[in-house]
């Protein structure tokens, strides 16, 4: 299953994640109507500074939701099909526990109301909007399995020395 | 999209770039892809270094920069900024124009002379200047010096805002948008969008209005009458456009930019026999020179001359591998040119001192040297012909014949002498209001479809189109600037045609020629005896790119006539501001725009505005 997954190096903090998840929640999915919408429509993914870094932080749609286990009506459940965690707006009360349980911070509130809102991972789409915005590719939406082994292959392209220092550093020749 | 142009040459070369391995301005639309949210809605801003700031569009914080600007108050200071940099390049080719002439009258220049020395004596008229018994080149010399004046002006105003009818100038003055001078209100624009000057977006926009007015009533009005005084007012002319006018068995010499200068002497260097002579030495039947944009708009209007193509067609003129060298000056010229034409032989000719484009050959331009640069750039053509790699050339058939050169004065011309038959033919509602259709090309929307379908609908619906620019190139490859046209055209307006010998679309010249649209505006609206806010007239600019674009949508505006943009311009997360620029506006200074990008429905709004002006006339709908 795949997950939106952050390569913090990338990120330059241009929100464009934000807007394209906005837009993405909107009852237009256009940007020129969009800003114009009655209710505005909000965010899901919040561009978050840290000193020099900025992280896009949303969701992460955790195996043990506490925001899942915190919710006193049932509106915060998991989709069994697709493994995300999921809010179900006729339900909400609006009492924001599972605000106060996410440790992410990602579970935000509609405008102008106490109900909530959160990343639904885009389940129009076949790649959430945040990630197809992201200009610098920051964003990713890969399984676990793909994001470790890219990590791996560029640790190993790191360690892949060239071919006539390799003797002198103690590796094999594949010939000899 | 679907297909990226309705102009069958242009997609031939579009996958011809493709299978040569050529990135075209589509391609790099693409990659741009999806753009910056907050660019589109104009609520970013670069003005100081506390900055970059951006506003949130959907209400969330932070919702003012740190200097504590609104959306309002960034986007209008963006707009502005892009007025004056469009008023800038306007003027600062008006200010060429007339420096010519002074040269040119001082006897400093080579090759130019002053071919229309009628106008040149109607101008003197006007700006108060003796011309009885004095020589042209004395008038000139004493006309040019008063227009420079005007760039810097200490006195007064802007002598062409006269030609404006009185209501127009009254409200300008109640306004204060009355220009003081062309470059100042560039300067007003950049001093009051500095951090910390005006925040006000009314204030900011009622000098966006005047930066634009200094354009439209002044730069770009010199650069068009004082270039009708040095290489001819146009008349009607007939020859043909798009890319099938590069000729195989000739040396193809592409004229692209927006000046005249130095093209109307490329145009007459290729006629001179020694170096058609050498021509023919390297093998080729002769020398072809065509335009593209508006510098092929100037040498069209004047001398007839075929035109390759509009502004995305650039880069496929070079992909047919028939283009011995592409010659370009100032504005619209893709810096991918030279990238581009490394993949053919094609030689890159960079000539202004504003405009280097790494990878292109630089030749210095003066108008003390004109001729002998133009016919250096020539040579350099003919002997880059040989080099031409025959594998790699492929002209599209595809051509079409226009007529253009509607110049004011060729109008009136074909209409026997005053605009009487055109004002009656309005009045009797075979016409029903006149619509200018102008600016550029935009990847944002199928080339030439925003241009083409309005144009056709208008006709079709009996509104005259007058035309400029990219615009009026679009109609000249569909065929709508012939008479012929005029079967397209509704029953009112395809008599009237027909009757005068007219295509329903008239071609009046290059972006700065938008300047011969408001003298016709403002002489139909003097006739009429109103406001030029009360003609049935509309402008659009269907497939708008450039900065040049939003001054004039800022004069048309200021001159009270309803504008409808094809592209979205960035404003819209400032909503007091589009709210103030599509309604307000109109309270104001009796025009404003509106934002439509399906060209059919654009069409419709102009139907409607024309009706409802028809209405305030008092004429039949």
């Amino acid at each position: 299953m795949k997950e939106v997954q952050v390569d913090v190096n990338r990120c330059v903090g241009c929100k464009s994640c934000e807007i394209a998840c906005a837009v993405e929640h909107s009852r237009t999915k256009e940007l020129f109507n969009a800003v114009f919408e009655e209710i505005t429509p909000r965010r899901r993914v919040f561009v978050q500074a840290a000193g020099e870094c900025s992280v896009p932080v949303s969701c992460r749609h955790c195996e043990q939701a506490f925001c899942i286990r915190v919710c006193p009506t049932g509106a915060m459940y998991r989709d069994e099909a697709s493994q995300t965690v999921l809010h179900n707006d006729l339900r909400c009360i609006g009492c924001g526990f599972c605000e106060l349980a996410c440790p992410f911070g990602a579970v935000a509130r509609s405008a102008g109301s106490k109900l909530v809102v959160k990343c639904d991972r885009c389940p129009d789409r076949e790649i959430p909007a945040c990630v197809g915005a992201c200009p610098t590719k920051a964003l990713l939406f890969l399984t676990p399995e793909e994001t470790q082994r890219r990590k791996r292959s560029a640790l190993a392209e790191q360690m892949c020395l060239p071919e006539e220092w390799r003797s002198e550093a103690g590796g094999q020749r594949s010939e000899s | 999209m679907g297909e990226r142009s309705i102009d069958k040459a242009s997609l031939e070369m579009i996958n011809k770039a493709a299978q040569d391995g050529i990135e075209t301005a589509w391609d790099r639309y693409e990659k741009q892809q999806p753009q910056c949210g907050f660019g589109l809605l104009g609520i970013c801003c670069r003005n100081c270094n506390m900055g970059p700031c951006r506003i949130d569009p959907f209400g969330d914080e932070p919702q003012e920069g740190v200097c504590g600007a609104t959306a309002d108050t960034i986007a209008a200071r963006n707009l502005l900024r892009m007025i004056a940099a469009g008023a800038a390049a306007h003027s600062d080719h008006g200010r060429d124009i007339v420096t010519t002439l002074y040269e040119t009258a001082s006897g400093e220049t080579q090759g130019y002379q002053i071919k229309d020395e009628e106008k040149l004596r109607a101008l003197a008229v006007e700006f108060g200047i003796p011309a009885e018994g004095r020589s042209k080149e004395e008038i000139a010399r004493d006309l040019a010096r008063e227009a420079m004046e005007e760039f810097g002006m200490v006195k007064g105003t802007l002598h062409f805002l006269n030609r404006a009818p009185e209501k127009r100038r009254q409200l300008w003055d109640k306004v204060g948008v009355k220009p003081r001078g062309i470059d100042r209100e560039v300067v007003d624009v950049m001093h009051r969008t500095h951090m910390g000057v005006d925040t006000d977006y009314v204030n900011l926009t009622l000098q966006g209005v005047r930066a634009g007015l200094s354009d439209g009533w002044g730069g770009s009005m010199f650069a068009t009458e004082f270039s009708d005084v040095l290489f001819g007012t146009p008349q009607p002319v007939k020859r043909q456009s798009n890319l099938g006018v590069l000729k195989a068995e000739d040396v193809n010499i592409v004229v692209h930019g927006h000046e005249p200068v130095l093209s109307d002497m490329i145009v007459q260097a290729a006629k001179e026999e020694e170096l058609l002579a050498a021509a023919r030495e390297k093998g080729a039947a002769g020398i072809n020179v065509c335009g593209m944009c508006c510098t092929g708009n100037e040498i069209l209007m004047r001398h007839g001359v075929p035109v390759a193509g509009n502004f995305l067609q650039q880069e496929l003129a070079v992909v047919t591998g028939a283009v011995e060298a592409m010659v370009v000056d100032v504005q619209c010229i893709m810096p991918s040119l030279p990238t581009v034409a490394a993949c053919y032989h094609t030689r890159v000719i960079s000539t202004s001192p504003k405009a280097r484009f790494p990878g292109a050959e630089h030749v210095p331009f003066s108008e003390q040297t004109a001729w002998d640069t133009a016919r250096k750039i020539v040579k350099m053509a003919i002997d880059n012909f040989p080099r031409r790699k025959k594998e790699l050339v492929r002209i599209p058939e595809e051509k079409m014949e226009y007529m253009a050169g509607f110049s004011v004065e060729a109008i009136v011309k074909a209409l026997g002498g005053s605009l009487d038959p055109l004002l009656d033919a309005i009045k009797a509602g075979q016409i029903k209001g006149i619509a200018a259709i102008v600016g550029c090309n935009n990847p944002k929307i199928r080339h030439d479809y925003g241009h083409v379908a309005l144009t056709r609908e208008l006709i079709k619906n009996d509104v005259l189109v007058v035309q400029t620019g990219c615009a009026a190139i679009a109609s000249a490859k569909a065929g709508l600037l012939l008479p012929e046209a005029a079967e397209e055209a509704g029953p009112g307006l395809g008599a009237v045609c027909k009757a005068v010998g007219i295509p329903p679309v008239l071609h009046m010249g290059s972006c700065v020629d938008i300047s011969r649209i408001l003298v016709t505006a403002a002489a139909i609206a003097n006739a009429l005896g109103v406001d030029m806010s009360e003609l049935p007239a509309a402008g659009a600019a269907p497939e708008w790119m450039s900065e040049k674009a939003v001054s004039i949508g800022s004069y048309v505006i200021g001159s009270g006539i309803f504008t409808v943009l094809g592209t979205v311009p960035p404003v819209l997360g400032a909503k007091k501001f589009t709210e103030l620029l599509t309604k307000g506006a109109q309270d104001v200074l009796g025009a404003a725009f509106a934002v439509e990008t399906d060209p059919l429905k654009a069409a419709g709004l102009i139907l409607e505005h024309i009706a409802a002006k028809r209405k305030g006339l008092g004429l039949e709908s």
